[in-house]
């Protein structure tokens, strides 16, 4: 890895390599992409127990002032000024032709919001932030937090055991609070579809709180190749990959994230492709794609219809070790998007057989309370 | 079993039935790839060139190229890696073999590594 100097380090990276960990280059850091059990384990055992990701790449900051709320409305679809304290919503930062720029996470705290975005984008999303509302809020960015993922039907158990202040928490809400003697701010959330936390943490307290949470029965490391394909079988975008400036949130099946009032409104860049693909119905949608054989489809793969003419391409696929086939995600045009539409996936030069395919493919556990 | 060589893609070879060859890929190369979930063999019956492009396999991950040792003819393919692929990461050079070649030039073989040049070559890639 010739470029490993220019590769920043999240403050787990020593615990990683200890712990076995592959290392490889991603958004710009050194991340784990597995540890000795490898990813169909890791995979698996999220699913069954308790995973604990590394996630401090992304970017978190602190959007402050009695106005966050609506001056963020002005740069997202979602509805941020209806959020109650604690409360946290998936939105999507958009661009003046309705693409999206990144999608995020955004709570609401009693100075403002907590925001998490991804780490390819942070540095573009602040600095579009600060530019574009500046004045009305003040954005802190907090590259002193590290951030952790609990994943998994056990990661309640776990917490319980830690963090009394967890329990009874609800799915996309924040608490703050002690995991241990580490002072966190813990959101029931996370990207694998299954009951989970997200963690923050200070970067300086980051391996304690890691190394206590490896250290019950239920919880294992996981890398960023089960976190991948945790998220395919959850339905989930990968922003570059199934979303990015080309797609809208209407296309990219996200208007479940964006309110009646704000569909209505608008007052967000891009609002008027949108409201126009609400209205009318998008011209392609993203769907799920099941290929009938055992080949998976990759991303980059076209679509096909009967007659072998591209109708579209996959953004993200694989293989779903919970699924235990391969699975794919993908756009086509309205008119394939219907559950069961058969369509042809090429693979290596070979049209292979398929089907469009509800999602998620795993049923998501979240705790709703 | 027969001598095994290897090729500095990871595959490996060994003698099978006089100028029939059994092809597979290292221990090394399956470790590096992680759980296998799908081989794309060659049809019986196809040509393929010395370093010709014969089979994929598939990983979690990601999809790589398995590249034939020697030229020759495809006469035989390893049906039970369709149904349990994992067979490759288990037992990479006996039960994971990949198809049989059978060949016109077997001085082919003896210019590939043996097993103590690969196992140099692999510990020379860190």
């Amino acid at each position: 890895m010739s470029d490993d100097e220019n590769l920043k380090f999240t403050p787990l990276d020593a615990l990683h390599r200890s712990l076995g960990a592959k290392m490889v280059p991603f958004a710009g850091y050194a991340m784990p992409v597995h540890y000795p059990a490898g990813i169909l384990n890791e995979h698996l055992h999220t699913r069954a127990a308790a995973g604990l990701f590394d996630v401090s790449h992304m970017g978190q900051a602190l959007l402050l002032g009695p106005d966050a709320a609506t001056a963020l409305e002005t740069l997202v679809p979602g509805d941020l000024q209806v959020l109650k304290e604690g409360a946290t919503r998936y939105t999507q930062l958009t661009d003046d032709n309705g693409g999206i720029l990144d999608d995020l996470m955004a709570t609401k705290r009693n100075d403002g919001l907590y925001l998490v975005v991804n780490a390819a984008c942070k540095d573009a999303d602040f600095a579009r932030i600060d530019a574009k509302i500046g004045s009305r809020a003040k954005l802190v960015r907090l590259d002193d937090r590290a951030l952790l993922a609990l994943q998994g039907p056990k990661a309640a158990e776990v917490m319980a055991r830690l963090a009394p202040d967890s329990v009874g928490q609800k799915f996309m809400t924040l608490r703050a609070g002690k995991i241990g003697a580490f002072d966190c701010w813990f959101t029931r959330s996370g990207y694998t579809g299954e009951d989970g936390y997200e963690i923050s943490v200070p970067a300086s307290q980051a391996e304690g709180l890691a190394k206590l949470l490896l250290d019950q029965p239920e919880v294992k490391p996981i890398g960023l190749g089960a976190r991948d394909s945790l998220r395919l079988e959850a339905g989930l975008c990968l922003y570059g990959h199934d979303i990015d400036t080309t797609t809208s949130p209407i296309e990219a099946d996200l208007v479940w994230s964006i309110s009646k009032r704000r569909r209505a409104e608008g007052g967000f860049p891009g609002a008027a492709r949108v409201q126009k693909e609400l209205a009318d119905g998008p011209s392609r949608k993203r769907v799920g794609i099941l290929p009938e054989g055992r080949a998976p489809a990759r991303e980059g793969t076209e679509i096909v219809d009967a007659n072998g003419n591209k109708i579209g391409i996959v953004t993200s696929g694989g293989f779903g070790p919970t699924v235990n086939g391969p699975i794919a995600m993908g756009y086509v045009p309205a008119s394939f998007a219907q559950p069961g539409t058969p369509v042809g996936l090429v693979v290596r030069g070979k049209t292979l057989p398929a089907k469009i395919a509800g999602m998620p493919f795993a049923p998501h556990r979240y705790f709703r309370g | 079993m027969a001598e095994l060589r290897f090729t500095k893609d990871h595959e490996w070879i060994r003698v099978a039935d006089g100028d029939v060859y059994e092809i597979g890929i290292s221990d090394y190369a399956q470790s590096q790839l992680g759980d296998v979930v799908f081989v794309d063999l060659p049809e019986i019956g196809k040509q393929i060139a010395k370093g010709g492009q014969a089979a994929v396999v598939e990983s979690v991950k990601a999809a790589s190229d398995v590249y034939s040792p020697v030229g020759g003819t495809v006469v035989g393919i390893n049906d039970a890696l369709s149904a349990d692929p994992g067979l490759i990461n288990r037992e990479p050079t006996t039960g994971g073999w990949f198809f049989k070649l059978k060949t016109g030039d077997t001085a082919q073989f003896a210019e590939l590594m043996d097993e103590a040049a690969y196992a140099d070559y692999v510990k020379g890639l860190g």
